[in-house]
């Protein structure tokens, strides 16, 4: 594993979280998810884990960052009343990272090396999920249809109350 | 040097609170949704970090359990996107201050 990669990766990843969180404009913060997504799927990539790297970026960026988008554009009138950033939810968010920071940093059993592993192929995480991950490959597609069904009468209620 | 397990748990960390900072300060709908997006993506990292640095299971557990959360966390964003959507529709505003009326 390379540490300049992971410097490298880390500063696009914290620097496009921080101007998703901060930017006014909501198409801009959008965007710089998409930076934060491609960040965090080429951590996945630099871990092994590259099945988990490449439903990343087709899973959020193909549809998670388009759907944010789409909404953006179909609510986009009113701007008025975000003031940014405001000091208690910045207080809050230091306080947990402070927590975190402490808590890593006191764990000496963290400050591991990564072990030789042999690479996680496809074929392994499908043969995994057909034999002791159907029942919850099962409720995972159960739950997505009935987001998806909820998604669209959530939508489609109000119209018909207009009528 | 490579880096350690510390290094990706901070990373991932400091994530998380950015995220929160989006989720608890900013006042449109759609940011507190970016916000508990990116605080779910510093959890799938610290799922496959751990996966990687721990003794390695069989079945891998850890890559699992983040695709799985990929999967829920995609369900919660078109239902929460739905809401703002209705919400819009209703209120004509997104603005989270203003929507503090049940049965509008």
């Amino acid at each position: 594993m390379n540490s300049v990669a992971f410097l490298v990766i880390a500063i696009i990843t914290l620097s496009g979280a921080l101007a998703a969180a901060a930017l006014p404009k909501l198409i801009h913060a959008a965007l710089s998810l998409v930076i934060v997504f491609v960040g965090v799927a080429a951590y996945f990539f630099l871990l092994g884990a590259e099945f988990v790297g490449l439903v990343q970026v087709f899973v959020y960026i193909g549809a998670v960052a388009v759907l944010i988008v789409f909404t953006i554009l179909l609510t986009r009138r009113e701007l008025t009343g975000d003031r940014g950033i405001n000091w208690g939810g910045a207080i809050v968010a230091l306080a947990v990272f402070g927590g975190l920071l402490w808590t890593i940093l006191k764990t000496k059993s963290l400050a591991i090396r990564a072990p030789q592993i042999e690479p996680l192929t496809v074929k392994r995480i499908g043969e995994v999920l057909m034999t002791n991950y159907v029942w919850p490959l099962q409720c995972v597609g159960l739950v997505l249809t009935a987001a998806l069904i909820g998604a669209l009468i959530l939508v489609m209620e109000e119209k018909r109350e207009e009528r | 040097m490579t880096p350690t397990l510390q290094l990706f748990l901070i990373v991932s960390a400091a994530l998380f609170s950015i995220g929160l900072l989006a989720a608890l300060s900013r006042r449109h709908a759609i940011f507190i949704l970016i916000g508990i997006e990116l605080m779910l993506a510093a959890a799938n990292l610290n799922f496959v970090a751990f996966w990687r640095f721990g003794p390695q299971p069989q079945p891998p557990t850890g890559v699992l359990v983040a695709i799985f959360s990929i999967a829920i966390a995609a369900a919660e964003a078109a239902v929460g996107l739905a809401l703002v959507i209705a919400i819009y529709r209703h209120y004509r505003t997104t603005n989270v201050d203003k929507l503090d009326s049940l049965k509008g």
